[in-house]
């Protein structure tokens, strides 16, 4: 199995490590020739501004936008979030508007702000999942079709899943828990693209 | 709920790699740096050069000039305090400020100590020269380093120096045989712990980038290829005589570093960098690396 991860800017090489730990072939993207032949597409954390002028500057929005409604599983952590997102709340607009949601970019204020919370995520069992939130987006609005992957006690979401994307505003890549890596690799295992390749 | 844990100091660092952090002393140019895909900025009053040109007693930046940066721009807003001046920390924190850079680049105010840094929950960047001083200022609480260079002289040798020396001093710990690390650690003058743990791991604790020095596209993808993760640009931007494209190409550079083809595009029609100092034509009691201990 073949996971890129777009290795623009940000905690790439913690996703890396997280998928190889899996058993996975995971490798950096950084030019649109590299997309060919992907499973799966992991959009890290980073600072979603820097991420978004290099996706601009090497024209990689389209061929990204092609592969999600082609069915690639496509994943984004915090900044990755905001990049898949369809509308930004307070900025001008997403980059590659991809998965119907609405997001607010450092929604919980600057870093002395950012924060490690215990979450209830069913879909990965009914341990807690440790989630670190730095600077973190939350999604503020999720269209009808969006699955609901995990709220804070207050009812803010802060994981989701559109179809064959996901996104989360927390980062498993700092964790030692491997469950949500496990939760997108088996998406990979559904839809077009995994019978093109099994 | 925690807050300013550990993991969340480390945790924006990690989020900072592959990134560059601009020198900034206005908020115009804190705009022109965030358009340019600066992965964060420091806001300062002068940047390195034009401290090294005017002599005196450096200190924090005003808050009105780093305030006005915070409300501009939506990246982290870092800034520096002296060392061992733990009450501009304490006013940085209090600004709101996403990262502190306890900096050589500022005149010292404590000769023997650094900030006890695990005491804020805002997290903070030191400078190192050597594994042994990146070393203890991690036991101090950095939750990341920079290699200091010699700032504000648009000469990379001196970065180029110290990410050798701590990269070289980073494989010898990892050949060392674990009944050497204690007097290892001894000769370091590093906690033993620490010396363990990148004895073990190859890397160090925390997110290392690299500063002091660099000036073009060529000279940021030269330090990522030595092992940095990042880089810092102070007086290399908004000394030269086109900050915006110098800007871009810089976080172009650093992004493909390992593509030479790519840094050679990028380098084409950058203007006039700014002018270099030849790091022996400077007295050393002026020298900025050495302060820190």
């Amino acid at each position: 199995m073949r996971i890129g991860i777009l290795a623009l800017q940000g905690d790439f090489a913690e996703h890396i490590a997280m998928l190889s730990r899996l058993g996975v072939d995971a490798f950096p993207v950084r030019l649109p020739s590299q997309l060919n032949n992907l499973d799966g597409l992991v959009i890290p954390g980073g600072e979603s501004t820097t991420i978004s002028r290099l996706i601009a500057e090497y024209a990689l929005a389209k061929p990204i936008r092609e592969l999600a409604y082609q069915g690639l599983p496509i994943w984004g952590t915090c900044a990755g979030m905001v990049l898949l997102a369809k509308e930004i709340t307070n900025s001008p607009n997403g980059t590659l508007g991809i998965m119907d949601i609405r997001v607010e970019r450092n929604a919980f204020g600057r870093q002395v702000d950012s924060f490690e919370a215990d979450l209830p995520i069913p879909a990965l069992g009914n341990h807690p999942f440790s989630g670190v939130f730095i600077r973190a987006p939350i999604i503020e609005q999720a269209g009808p079709k969006v699955e609901i992957l995990c709220q804070l006690p207050d009812g803010t979401i802060v994981a989701a899943r559109d179809k064959n994307c996901l996104a989360c505003s927390f980062h498993p890549e700092l964790t030692d828990d491997l469950r949500f890596h496990e939760y997108f690799l088996n998406l990979t295992k559904e839809g077009v693209f995994a019978k093109r390749n099994h | 709920m925690e807050k300013g844990s550990w993991k969340v100091k480390t945790g924006l660092a990690q989020m900072l790699k592959g990134g560059v952090i601009m020198d900034v002393v206005t908020a115009e140019q804190a705009k022109i740096a965030e358009d340019a895909g600066a992965c964060a900025v420091m806001a300062l009053e002068r940047v390195p050069a034009d401290i090294r040109a005017s002599g005196g007693v450096a200190r924090m930046a005003d808050p009105t000039i780093i305030t006005a940066i915070m409300e501009t721009v939506s990246i982290p807003v870092m800034a520096k305090c002296r060392i061992g001046h733990f009450v501009e920390a304490q006013v940085l924190e209090a600004l709101g400020v996403d990262f502190i850079d306890e900096s050589e680049v500022l005149t010292p105010a404590d000769e023997s100590h650094h900030v006890w840094k695990h005491d804020f929950k805002v997290p903070f960047v030191c400078g190192c020269r050597d594994l042994g001083e990146a070393l203890r200022r991690i036991a101090e609480g950095a939750a990341m380093i920079r290699t200091k260079g010699e700032a504000g002289t648009g000469n990379i040798v001196e970065a180029v120096r110290h990410m050798r020396a701590v990269q070289d001093e980073i494989h010898k710990l990892q050949s060392l045989p674990e009944e050497e690390l204690v007097a290892e650690a001894k000769a370091l003058g590093a906690p033993f712990e620490l010396v363990l743990e990148v004895h073990n791991t190859g890397k160090l604790p925390v997110v290392n980038f690299a500063a002091g020095g660099i000036a073009t596209p060529a000279d940021a993808a030269l330090m990522m290829q030595l092992g940095a993760e990042g880089v810092f640009v102070g007086s290399g931007i908004f000394k030269s005589s086109d900050p915006p494209v110098r800007a871009r190409a810089i976080v172009k550079a650093t992004t493909h570093y390992q593509d030479p083809s790519i840094i050679a595009e990028v380098s084409k029609g950058l203007g006039i960098a700014m002018s270099g100092l030849d790091i022996k034509a400077i007295p050393k009691e002026e020298l900025l690396a050495t302060r820190g201990w």
